[in-house]
């Protein structure tokens, strides 16, 4: 009985707010304040680059304080490309002339994999090693990355790219903000079908379990490293996608994108809205970003009041919010 | 010749700072298992307090005087307000509340100091310049910070191996059941291994006071750094934190000034310029990478 | 004579100045229980690491059927046939039940980089989740999660865990400490039954249960092998006697 309240209590939760958010535009416009567009679009995005890091931080017990490197050169792809695009000039020329894209069909996809790749590297260094060790590997790579790009001076360098418009997607037009809301949205839900679908599946179940022990797991005979590096790296492709989708909304790419404190930020949110739920990071990133844009209505300095309320979270609300509206799921640590 | 004995100098005024930064750090991560972000921060305290002290009195060593005890004493205070309640926490945990401490003091100097940057002048008798090796004159300044550096390590070196409370902390570093079972006070220990560390990173952040901007978000630039210094030593391990140290700030350092004229050696030099700026600025890393995948848990672990 | 399942040569393995393991040798037949035994910190559960692979070794050598497993990887030791239990239990607190016993059986059928249909619901799993649960008489407590279940019922589902990996042979440590004379006994049957579809290398106190259960006995004082026989043998034998026996009463 008890199981089934629960069941309805997130099942109704996750209804309500995905109606909520079908409707929004919707809303926005009646309530005469378009600006809240944009500014859920920006919320959908985080919750994507969220929930991707949940993958790997909820389901496997994985801290990755360097999520923000993949969300950043995602959006770095779809930059350059549509810089390249935009100039006319060659993004390789050699062997091969291949010119930039300010197609959304190419550049996204790309983004992805150029993002996985990435992922597939720094995991398979700071896979080796796991706990502290592990939450400062990575946000070492992604500082160097950050770096990277600062000293980039053909794209920038600390200034970023401005884009010259969104991408093109055939048949929309991603310019007007209602409908790249949409695309926004059709994309977060369907990662999140498809990573609640991982997460139950054999390969999702290794996963937890190696979140558990993972000394256990490979004891059982899993060879665990695999599993835990394509699991970054599919949470690596998909933050690449958020940081594309940002790209786009803001027309704008700079190394801030990737900076650590962005990661920090990233984990915050999953943190927030509660673990290991998937539904949790979205809520996560909904309620910080509308948290900032309140607070910093009154002061300029909300963050003095937010980092207390964030160390209270840790010893008070560990479940997320997720967690209070769900009920606190009965499950262990 | 003159270029390459300057840059070892920077390197070094580098690494004693990354070692200052370190050294707390590591015992830290190594004792109570706690991954604290916050670090940083207590650098930018010591160099805030710093700057605020000499101003007012005109006296460089007063703002020393009053830094090092103030970021001691804000150290244990926070320590025992919050770091206290997050030891038996996951790893995560003390990720997000550290992090929230980052927020707190960053946006609380903003509002006591405002958002321009201080400017720390070097103090008058520390002005000038001295030639070490002759024909090579070099900031009297930057070589005291060197020779503090230097004396710091020295003076945790003999606190390690000479006294009580320094085996103490050892003990606890290599093995924390042994030293409960010792009958050592953890939870003093605790407190003042914290205190330690707080007090070398505000000695750090007084140092790099007249050298850089004093300006809220200045402790996180060398906190990265500082966990690069600590994985390549090995946590824990105050020996590792210095010889991570020293190759830290002598790669980093070398790298920016040299790679450009190696570079321009192979590609025509406005491209060179921009190759070897981003390979500088990734050469810590990849220095890490390489000590990660030789020995991943660091070069000095102080658990094996 | 056969070539043993097991064969253990003049292994070391010491933490420090403490010889947990010296030049230890023993040989495990196929198809016997072979019980281990010896005084708290005599280096069982480090024989048992080794074995398993969850310990190097500092030196020695091991051989399972023949092919040298001193130095393979603890993943690639499962697939060769070994499965082990844990003295102290080591399920997955925060899995449910049966979703512990599925990651054994998942183990053993073939990879799990398959994404999509749910665990749970997959026939081929499930269809030896049932009898896997039913051997260690878990299926009751099957949607409890793990770490809420009392101490006799986690040891029971470390052990349903270790046979669910169908292992040739199977290492026990102390699966009886904790569960109540009822639980000894159900164990007992249950170890007696395995014995025709594994070898069974078993680390126990219970010496009831040892002298009832096991075919041969070996008694490891300090880390090294004191005596190896049949339970007669050990019985009588005046070394075990004063060693270990002599302690006990
Ligand atoms: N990880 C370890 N580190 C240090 N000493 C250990 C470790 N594991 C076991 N020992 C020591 O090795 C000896 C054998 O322990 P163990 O194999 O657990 O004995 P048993 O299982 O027979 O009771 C004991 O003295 C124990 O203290
Ligand atoms: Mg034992």
């Amino acid at each position: 009985m008890h199981m089934l309240s629960q069941f309805n209590r997130k099942t109704i939760c996750i209804i309500s707010s995905a109606l909520l958010l079908a409707l929004l535009p919707m809303l926005a416009t009646l309530a005469g304040e378009p600006y809240l567009v944009s500014l859920f679009s920006r919320i959908l995005i985080y919750a994507l680059a969220a929930a991707s890091l949940d993958l790997i931080l909820g389901y496997g017990g994985l801290v990755s304080l360097g999520h923000a490197a993949f969300f950043g050169i995602g959006a770095y792809t779809v930059g350059i490309l549509a810089h390249h695009d935009f100039e006319e000039t060659a993004l390789i020329s050699w062997p091969l002339f291949i010119p930039g894209s300010d197609s959304g069909l190419v550049a996204w996809p790309v983004a992805i994999l150029v993002s996985a790749l990435l992922a597939a590297i720094i995991g398979a260094l700071s896979l080796r090693t796991r706990g502290m060790h592990f939450i400062m590997i990575t946000l070492a790579f992604a500082q160097m990355l950050f770096f990277f790009f600062v000293s980039l001076e053909g794209y920038g360098g600390d200034d970023g790219l401005t884009l010259f418009s969104r991408n093109t997607l055939p048949g929309l037009d991603l310019g007007d903000d209602v409908q790249f809301y949409y695309v926004c949205l059709a994309l977060l839900g369907a990662f999140l079908f498809l990573a609640g679908r991982l997460v139950e599946s054999r390969f999702g179940m290794v996963i937890r379990g190696c979140r558990e022990s993972e000394k256990r797991m490979q004891s059982l005979g899993f060879p665990t490293f695999r599993y835990k590096l394509l699991c970054f790296v599919i949470a690596g492709g998909a933050a690449g996608l958020a940081g594309a989708l940002i790209a786009n909304q803001v027309e704008y790419v700079s190394p801030g994108l990737m900076h650590w404190t962005r990661s920090a930020i990233i984990l915050v949110m999953v943190l927030l809205g509660g673990s290991g739920t998937l539904y949790g990071p979205v809520l996560g990133a909904a309620a910080f970003l509308l948290l900032e844009e309140v607070l910093s209505i009154y002061t300029e300095h909300w963050m003095v009041y937010f980092g207390p309320v964030m160390i209270l979270v840790v010893l008070f609300a560990r479940h997320g919010l997720f967690g209070i509206l769900v009920g606190k799921e009965n499950r262990h640590g | 010749m003159l270029l390459f004995i300057e840059q070892i100098l920077n390197g070094l005024q580098l690494g004693v700072t990354l070692f200052l930064m370190s050294a707390g750090l590591t015992l830290v991560f190594g004792i109570m298992q706690v991954i604290n972000l916050a670090h940083g921060s207590f650098y930018m305290i010591g160099a805030y307090v710093a700057a605020t002290v000499t101003a007012l009195s005109g006296s460089f060593l007063l703002g020393l005087a009053v830094a090092l005890p103030a970021t001691a004493v804000i150290g244990m205070l926070v320590e025992a307000i919050v770091l206290r309640r997050l030891y038996k926490k996951e790893h995560v945990d003390q990720v997000l509340a550290t992090f929230g401490l980052i927020m707190f003091f960053n946006e609380l100097t903003r509002i006591i100091w405002g958002r321009q940057p201080l400017f720390m002048d070097v103090p008058s008798w520390l002005s000038g310049s001295v030639e070490l090796i002759p024909g090579i004159p070099y900031p009297s300044y930057r070589i005291a910070v060197i020779g503090v550096g230097l004396l710091v390590a020295l003076f945790l070196y003999l606190m390690f191996t000479r006294t009580r409370i320094g085996m103490q902390i050892r003990a606890g570093a290599s093995n924390r059941e042994m030293a409960g079972a010792l009958g050592i006070n953890i939870r003093l220990l605790y407190t003042l291994v914290f205190g330690l560390g707080t007090l070398l990173a505000g000695l750090a952040g007084v140092m790099a006071g007249p050298i850089l901007a004093v300006e809220a978000g200045m402790g996180e630039s060398i906190l990265i750094l500082t966990f690069v210094v600590i994985v390549i030593g090995g946590i824990g391990s105050v020996r590792g934190a210095f010889i991570g140290a020293l190759l830290v700030g002598m790669v980093d350092t070398l790298g920016r000034a040299f790679l450009p004229a190696l570079f321009r050696m192979f590609l025509s030099s406005a491209h060179a310029d921009g190759v070897a700026a981003s390979v500088a600025s990734m050469s810590i890393y990849i220095l890490m990478a390489i000590i990660l995948i030789w020995r991943p848990q660091g070069l000095l672990p102080a658990h094996s | 004579m056969a070539e043993p399942l097991l064969r253990i040569k003049s292994l070391c393995k010491s933490f420090g100045a403490v010889r947990a393991c010296h030049d230890l040798s023993l040989d495990v037949h196929a198809g016997e229980i072979h019980a281990l035994i010896g005084p708290n910190g005599a280096g069982k559960t480090t024989l048992l690491n080794q074995i398993a692979g969850d310990l190097s070794s500092d030196s020695g050598r091991i051989f399972l059927t023949g092919q040298e497993i001193t130095h393979l990887p603890l993943y690639r030791r499962a697939p060769l046939g070994l499965a082990r239990s844990y003295q102290i239990t080591s399920v997955f607190a925060n899995l449910s039940v049966e979703e512990n016993m599925l990651l054994a059986i998942q183990a053993h059928h073939g990879h799990s980089f398959r994404f999509w249909g749910r665990g749970l619901k997959d026939p081929q799993l499930l269809a030896e989740l049932g009898p896997a649960l039913e051997a260690v008489g878990l299926s009751e407590r099957a949607e409890t999660i793990a770490g809420n279940l009392s101490h006799g019922e986690k040891k029971q589902l470390e052990v349903g865990m270790a046979l669910a990996c169908k292992p040739q042979l199977l290492l026990l440590d102390e699966p009886m400490a904790g569960m109540g004379p009822g639980g000894s006994i159900e164990l007992s049957k249950l170890i007696r039954k395995l014995k025709k579809e594994m070898t069974i290398l078993l680390v126990e106190h219970d010496m009831e249960a040892i002298f009832s259960l096991a075919d041969r006995i070996t008694v490891l004082v300090y880390g090294e092998v004191v005596a190896t026989g049949s339970v007669d043998e050990i019985r009588s034998n005046p070394a075990v006697r004063q060693a270990y026996l002599g302690e006990e009463n």
